[in-house]
């Protein structure tokens, strides 16, 4: 009888070995590359609110900016964002997930098709200022004088629409419609072929499809889409700074007209410009009233972007197949 | 009921996908009320002849065919509302596909786009069907699961239910039973011999013993044109019109 210990035919050889230890290395490169990538991003978090934290209160939200931003708090600028973003939204939700929807519900594949789908995605990459500009061409120098020509009285200057919430709305709606369409898009491709299949078999016209079952299933990835292209039109300073913002305007302190501050046809407060200017264009700004418009103005966009995550997570659990 | 027109009629259908034709001058009648069985290799052409039916080959990009298909007489072409035609032809395609509803929705889904809203007529609809695609007894004592989250092979079946509720005149089954096991393929077979009664049956399929069960004619479909169309126990014999359809059936073509 052999009692010999026989070698395990299955052990590591050293070509295996070598490998694995290559394949080892190769993981913490790559976990080194995901450290510097996140490390930067929490330094600023934290340099940011660390300097921010004595300027942080609920009184530094409510109460109006004095002496060129010096004192007082962001509440005027904060609002002024506020209905930037709604304004856009309401002009931008509409158009762009009517015009995703057309685009792959109903357009036919063709050249037309992918012509529409590759300038949808280059207008994505557009610089935000060339939007500025455009917005300055077309809504503030073409689209007011025409709304003046109806609306106001020649004699009387102050009846007339400035550049003002509106104009800087259109403009950053623009911005985001093709964000808002490829986003769309995006969420109504993920609804198998088969599904729309199976309803036109059954005889359901292509509107019932849509409603029926496309859309219940696309609807909370539209809606992720829409709340990201929040945070772009809060952020942005480059598409509203000839179209409608201003350094300072005057908001009363109390009543209606505090929550309420701005026309549609005047100049507004904007935090995203409140920011840029304070930070380099006043001097002797206090340090903490510049970081702290910077920690409120990242504040509000993880606010609404936590939103988008929490709509996420819900889509995802709620995943129907 | 037996009328002089067939109910199906394809007269010189040719079909191409771009430049690619699949289908090639196929001619053949299907009397009312029968049963005819579609047997072929794969890539024969089967279910872009289905597709050309219930015209949902408008839907497939490059798609085009010629000829006629005359459903009782009438051109499919001539539909000016195709979702008419949909509604009268039940289909039921290989790979099963239940709707991201409940189980009672599926069934329910077109019944209610066509305006059905009472609640006991829905029922009804719902327990019919899912009696007659021989699920009821799995899923009647939670109609309100989604459909998704069922087996293959029951979502195949529950498929089926949906083709069935609108009581269409023509069933097309595209291998209906590819994912089902065999003791249920065989009550849903029964329920086929029962259902030929009220509809004309176009049965695509893979397993030719089926189609030698069911069918009254077979038709061998092979790369697009029509081999042989007989009644079954001929073309299930040892001499059928064509030596390639003998050659098939009994597994030594090629």
């Amino acid at each position: 009888m052999n009692t010999a210990p026989v070698s395990n035919p299955f052990a590591p050889t050293q070509f295996e070995r070598r490998k694995f230890r290559r394949a080892n290395l190769n993981k913490w490169i790559m976990f080194g590359f995901c450290a510097v990538l996140v490390i930067p991003l929490i330094a600023i978090l934290v340099d940011i609110f660390v300097k921010a934290a004595p300027v942080l209160s609920l009184d530094y939200l409510w109460l109006n900016p004095a002496n060129k931003g010096k004192e007082g708090g962001l509440w005027a600028p904060l609002v002024g964002t506020f209905y930037l973003v709604i304004g856009s939204l309401i002009f931008v939700a509409p158009v762009g997930i009517l015009a995703a929807i057309y685009l792959n519900e109903y357009a036919k594949e063709g050249i037309l098709n992918r012509v529409i789908g590759i300038a949808v995605t280059s207008l994505a990459g557009v610089p935000s200022i060339v939007h500025g500009l455009f917005g300055l061409g077309a809504f503030v120098l073409v689209m007011l004088p025409a709304v003046n020509s109806v609306i106001a009285n020649p004699n009387d200057r102050a009846t007339k629409w400035q550049a003002g919430l509106l104009t800087a709305s259109l403009t950053v709606a623009v911005m985001n419609l093709p964000v808002i369409i490829a986003s769309a898009r995006e969420a109504l491709g993920g609804v198998p072929q088969s599904f729309r299949e199976a309803c036109w078999n059954l005889g359901a016209t292509r509107w019932q499809t849509i409603r029926t079952i496309v859309l219940p299933n696309s609807l909370s990835g539209i809606l992720t889409g829409v709340i990201l292209t929040i945070s772009r039109a809060a952020g942005e300073t480059a598409p509203i700074l000839f179209t409608g913002v201003t350094f300072f305007k005057f908001v009363a302190d109390t009543g209606w007209e505090k929550v309420f501050p701005y026309n549609p046809g005047e100049p507004f407060m904007a935090m995203s410009m409140h920011l840029n200017i304070i930070s380099n264009q006043i001097s002797q700004m206090p340090e903490g009233m510049k970081y702290g418009s910077a920690a409120v103005l990242i504040g509000l966009i993880l606010f609404v972007n936590s939103f988008a995550i929490i709509l996420r997570v819900w889509l995802r659990g709620r995943k129907r197949w | 009921m037996i009328h002089g027109k067939p109910h199906i009629e394809f007269r010189d259908v040719c079909a191409f996908y771009g430049s690619k034709q699949v289908l090639r001058n196929v001619t053949f009648t299907v009397p009312r009320h029968s049963v005819i069985g579609v047997i072929g290799p794969a890539n024969s052409g089967k279910t872009t002849m289905l597709k050309t039916i219930n015209r949902t080959l408008d839907f497939i990009g490059g798609a085009r065919f010629t000829g006629q298909v005359l459903i009782d007489g009438e051109n499919v072409a001539d539909f000016r509302d195709p979702n008419e035609l949909r509604r009268r032809i039940g289909m039921v395609f290989p790979l099963p596909v239940g709707l991201p509803l409940t189980i009672y929705e599926n069934v329910a889904y077109a019944p209610r786009r066509r305006g059905v809203t009472a609640k006991n007529e829905l029922d009804e609809i719902v327990e019919r069907c899912l009696r007659q695609s021989v699920l009821w007894d799995e899923v009647k004592d939670r109609l309100q699961m989604l459909g998704t989250r069922l087996s293959g092979g029951q979502q195949q079946r529950l498929t089926l239910a949906r083709a069935l509720s609108l009581s269409p005149e023509i069933l097309c089954l595209d291998e209906f039973s590819i994912a089902i096991d065999p003791v249920t393929t065989m009550r849903i077979e029964d329920v086929l011999k029962e259902l030929r009664k009220s509809m004309t049956i176009v049965l695509v399929t893979n397993l030719v013993q089926q189609a030698r069960r069911l069918a009254d004619n077979t038709l061998f479909l092979w790369r697009g044109e029509v081999i042989e169309l007989s009644p079954t126990e001929i073309a299930f014999s040892d001499k059928p019109k064509d030596k390639r359809t003998y050659d098939y059936v009994n597994g030594i073509f090629g």
